[in-house]
């Protein structure tokens, strides 16, 4: 109990009101956790292991164990999708989306994410320790897929006890482990939601995923990949992570949120960041740098390329004979992974004879927008669920 | 849910529909026709719908539906994999009628057609003796305002079904006050249909 002087006082520097709404909608504290296996069989056909997987999960796993749903994350993302850690203040990734009465709700589902096989927030990625050298994988680190992925979280849920996912969802490269699960695992899964993402990557995703691949390759520190005791990649990176930028946004968020403001008055001809823009892109590439690897990058990026959840038949031909509710989500302004991938995926969905429910969401922030138009997003998510959850057809208390 | 609730044009349609069917709703709007026949007659359904918020709204319902184009086609349906196409009060709003409907008697087995008849009565007073584009309580819309963009009549479909040899299984016309069999083009308000190929 605090006296309302000192409840004032704490109100005016923001640490009443923030705990307050963290009652009221937020997780709180969370943790992250580590699961570790042997030995993982990947799908190139090669043994690796031991592997580590991080993860963390939201709500409470309820008795029939049958309202888990696992949330898979896009390229630079991780375990930590909603909550805050302890003594640290920046939020999950998704938290606008997970939590009590949010889209993923906690006070009903159950929910998981796990940080990728590949990757470098947790899970056994190239920069992790190779037990036979003592030193980090580098490109020692085999080849890896998303169905690679897939199988760690499997290995998860198993060990978590779960049979079957009330759900599984996830924007981008999530996206793509959502359909890899649908395939490999049609059983396990009740529902999916993939979200601004293809069954197969265009050539221009590929494209464009080489030039930040190139970016990091050129820069001399990279040295094949043994960077970890020397001096990083960091422009490479930097580059590699701004031209992700400019694809995750719209000609019009980019104009809405920059112009053509100028963040410096000097001269505009001597090559310093002169419009916002500018400051931006270097800004973010440079943040980028202290929190994600260089290699974890060409590894994910490459597992992204390479995926192809039908292996070059036709969608509906993989997706024949599975009895799960799908839902898919796209984005107007999203010109990197373009609404008519997703329409492709519902498509298909229909042909083989699943319930699927597709939307494309007006929105002007390009493929970033699966993280910001929470919303909407809410609104079609929340009320799919409740469907699968409570398992009717249609609502019961519609008023017509 | 009484059925005096429901409005007069989908009680027809309900009456229509066989229960535990197959239904694709073309142009389902929010999703209120859909609703009643997975409630009442137990089918399968499904919609397609270009409005935004009309998607929210049928999300929201448990809908299934496809946010898109009708014009756009229906190639992710195969051969008569539907027992019932609807189309109902949207033929008038398609930019390619003959296509889509072309390719709804292709997916279903029955289509069921529903539109305002232009030739109705009180219409063709509003022309001759205002000199005005009518508005009537079926086409309730402004000249500048109207999302129809075909003004067909009763008589303008039967020649259709005939020149396309679509075979037109049953009809059904309506007034504001309920079913009319008595001189249809003129004083049907809607008319429905029940067809196939």
């Amino acid at each position: 109990m605090i006296t309302e002087k000192a409840r004032e006082r704490l109100k005016s520097i923001g640490i009443v009101a923030e705990k307050a709404r963290s009652q009221v909608n937020n997780i709180g504290v969370v943790e992250t956790r580590y699961f570790s296996f042997d030995e993982l069989m990947l799908e190139s056909g090669e043994k690796f292991g031991p592997v580590t997987v991080a993860y963390e999960t939201y709500g409470e796993l309820n008795r029939n164990k049958r309202n888990a749903i696992l949330i898979a994350h896009a390229l630079s993302g991780d375990a930590h999708a909603a909550g805050v850690h302890a003594g640290q203040n920046n939020r999950g990734w998704w938290d606008e989306m997970i939590g009590p009465g949010k889209a993923f709700n906690t006070n009903r589902y159950f929910v998981i994410c796990a940080n990728v096989l590949g990757g470098c927030k947790g899970s056994t990625g190239p920069s992790s320790q190779n037990p036979k050298t003592g030193k980090p994988y580098a490109l020692e680190f085999p080849l890896i897929t998303i169905g690679d992925m897939v199988e760690c979280q499997k290995r998860l849920i198993d060990h978590l006890g779960i049979d079957s996912l009330l759900a599984v969802a996830g924007g981008s490269m999530g996206g793509m482990q959502v359909l890899s699960w649908l395939v490999k695992y049609p059983a396990k899964v009740r529902s999916a939601l993939p979200i601004a993402t293809a069954a197969r990557h265009s050539p221009q995703q590929i494209a464009f995923n080489e030039v930040g691949r190139q970016a990091i390759m050129a820069d001399s520190h990279w040295n094949s990949g043994n960077y970890y005791s020397e001096a990083l990649p960091a422009k490479g990176l930097a580059v590699a992570r701004m031209i992700g930028h400019i694809t995750y946004m719209s000609d019009v968020s980019m104009a809405e949120k920059f112009g053509r403001q100028k963040k410096n008055s000097g001269q505009p001809f001597k090559f310093i960041d002169y419009f916002e823009v500018e400051g931006y892109l270097r800004y973010r590439g440079n943040s980028f740098v202290r929190r994600f690897d260089a290699n974890s990058y060409l590894y994910l990026t490459k597992a992204m390329d390479n995926f192809d959840v039908s292996q070059e038949r036709p969608l509906q031909d993989v997706l024949n004979g599975i009895d799960a509710k799908v839902l898919v989500i796209a984005f107007k302004s999203d010109w990197l992974y373009p609404a008519y991938q997703s329409k492709e995926i519902a498509r298909a969905c229909k042909l083989s004879g699943i319930e699927a429910t597709y939307c494309e969401i007006d929105s002007t922030y390009g493929h970033d927008a699966f993280l910001l138009e929470f919303e909407q997003e809410t609104h079609l998510v929340s009320h799919f669920l409740k469907k699968v959850f409570f398992e009717y057809e249609v609502t019961g208390s519609y008023d017509v | 849910m009484t059925y005096e609730n429901i409005r007069i044009d989908h009680r027809v349609i309900l009456e229509l529909v066989e229960p535990r069917s197959t239904v694709l709703d073309l142009g389902c709007g929010e999703g209120e026709l859909l609703y009643i026949l997975i409630k009442e007659k137990n089918v399968r359904g499904q919609g397609i719908e270009i409005d935004d918020r009309a998607i929210y709204k049928c999300v929201e319902k448990g809908l299934n539906v496809f946010h898109g184009d009708i014009d756009s086609g229906l190639s992710e349906f195969s051969d008569k994999s539907l027992d019932y196409v609807i189309l109902n009060q949207s033929l008038q709003q398609l930019k390619h009628v003959d296509s889509v409907l072309n390719d709804a008697l292709r997916v279903g087995k029955n289509v069921i057609v529903g539109f305002p008849n232009f030739a109705y009565y009180k219409s063709r007073l509003q022309i001759f003796f205002r000199g005005k584009t009518p508005v009537t309580g079926s086409m309730p819309y402004q000249w500048y305002e109207t999302p129809n963009l075909h003004f067909l009549s009763i008589s303008d479909f039967i020649n259709y079904c005939r020149l396309k040899k679509v075979n037109i299984k049953k009809s059904i016309y309506l007034n504001e006050k309920g079913n009319i069999s008595l001189l249809p083009n003129l004083f049907a308000q809607t008319g429905i249909y029940l067809i196939s190929s």
